[in-house]
């Protein structure tokens, strides 16, 4: 079973891909302590951690990766596993992952489309990815980061720390290669 | 670095697949959902349908096809056409849509534009501009399916779109659309030049050097096309070895 944490925006592309891949989930108010958990981040920084604080999820949500269990964050889901963001400045995120988010200088912003990732320390193979972000992680230690892409310049486009996972990218949408990743961590999961 | 999207788009009536000239002497190419799954194998970016059905009866149909497109797509999707209201929208997003494409109503009532983008994100709506050039070396909106000048000027109204919360522009020439002779590259650049946001450039696809040109000279983001895909003149894999071989980023 997977949880999905509700916060706010379309789950759907997502729990297509859950259902292909023949995982079981849902989507709870009150996710239940123990469960593999989601967040599909859509909207901005704060806007995400205030729907999570509304739910009284943020300090449960610390609880449950210190703890062990397996917390995957998409897009902005992934944002804010790191410190903080320039996007939402006293707003803290969870920080299971010690970093933190700016902005892309360069280029057009949001950055749309495919890019191609590449694993960060020469561990499995690369590919394309679709990503829409304007913003992106910045971990304090590079053995963090899991996957590197290039928007005018080197960035973070995947990390782990722990039980900790981020994907920048939207892997529901990233044709195979997206659906591979989304196998790994249910089968990570699975292991734990 | 990030790819440049080559985007097939499939025109929808009552629930199939059909391709005319400026929406005349339309033919019956399949049904969509096969079409979809049989371009997304061919590594297409991203898919387009625009639902050009009149009826009321059919318009029921679109939303159905949407729900089961979304099941068999693992890559993006756009659906427009008579998107009339911030409902329309909606439902269409929730039905399993990645992002909507406005047009007519966007002119109409701008506001619908801010609405979708403070409900589902800017990345989910889409403006679709038509654009005919004028005598006089501008650039004018029509809205309507091409029949309706506004007497906005284009690059206006993209850039007041933008601030309204748009997260692309879909810019269709009115002049090159249907004739395979090229993208509008002045048109085309002068808007994406001048946009925050990805344009994706429509109208008069024909060939691979018409999608370099529309890439490089016409500083677009994204390409759409649909004659030269759907009558098999150009595979997306063929065109796409073509780009990546004149040094076009693309995602192969």
């Amino acid at each position: 079973m997977i949880e999905i944490v509700p916060c706010g925006g379309n789950t759907g592309s997502l729990t297509r891909c859950l259902e292909r891949l023949g995982a079981a989930y849902r989507i709870s108010e009150r996710p239940e302590s123990g469960v593999p958990l989601i967040i599909p981040g859509v909207g901005s920084f704060g806007g995400v951690m205030a729907e999570l604080r509304s739910r009284d999820l943020v300090e449960w949500l610390r609880g449950e990766a210190a703890a062990g269990t397996p917390v995957l964050g998409i897009c902005v889901g992934m944002q804010i596993l790191f410190d903080r963001s320039e996007e939402a400045g006293a707003t803290p995120g969870l920080g299971l992952i010690p970093g933190r988010v700016v902005r892309f200088a360069r280029g057009k912003v949001p950055q749309v489309g495919w890019n191609r990732v590449e694993p960060a320390r020469g561990r499995g193979g690369g590919g394309y990815a679709y990503f829409v972000n304007s913003y992106h992680a910045v971990p304090e230690s590079d053995e963090d980061c899991t996957y590197t892409a290039d928007y005018y310049g080197a960035f973070c486009a995947a990390a782990a720390r722990r039980s900790a996972t981020g994907y920048q990218f939207h892997p529901e949408k990233s044709g195979e290669f997206g659906l591979e990743l989304l196998k790994e961590w249910l089968l990570c999961c699975a292991n734990e | 670095m990030l790819c440049k999207r080559i985007i097939p788009c499939l025109d929808v009536q009552d629930g199939r697949t059909v391709k005319g000239v400026k929406f005349q002497q339309l033919k019956d190419m399949g049904d969509p959902v096969e079409l979809a799954v049989r371009y997304q194998e061919q590594r297409a970016d991203e898919l387009v349908f625009l639902d050009i059905t009149a009826t009321r009866r059919g318009r029921s149909i679109v939303y159905d096809l949407v729900r089961r497109v979304s099941r068999e797509l693992l890559i993006p999707f756009t659906v427009g056409g008579g998107v009339r209201s911030f409902d329309d929208a909606s439902r269409l997003l929730e039905s399993g849509a990645d992002k909507v494409s406005v047009n007519t109503a966007a002119v109409n009532e701008p506001q619908l534009i801010t609405r979708v983008a403070d409900r589902y994100g800017s990345q989910c709506c889409v403006v679709a501009v038509d654009a005919r050039r004028t005598p006089d070396g501008g650039c004018e909106v029509l809205t309507s399916g091409g029949t309706n000048p506004t007497g906005l000027d284009a690059l206006d109204w993209c850039g007041r779109a933008e601030e309204l919360g748009a997260g692309e522009i879909l810019l269709t020439s009115w002049d090159q659309d249907g004739t395979t002779d090229g993208f509008d590259l002045e048109l085309t650049s002068r808007v994406s030049g001048s946009a925050g946001i990805p344009v994706i450039a429509s109208g008069g696809a024909g060939g691979p050097s018409h999608f370099v040109d529309v890439f490089t000279t016409g500083k677009a983001d994204a390409a759409l096309a649909a004659g030269i895909f759907h009558r098999g003149e150009w595979s997306i894999p063929r065109l796409k070895k073509k780009l990546y071989q004149k040094g076009i980023e693309v995602r192969l």
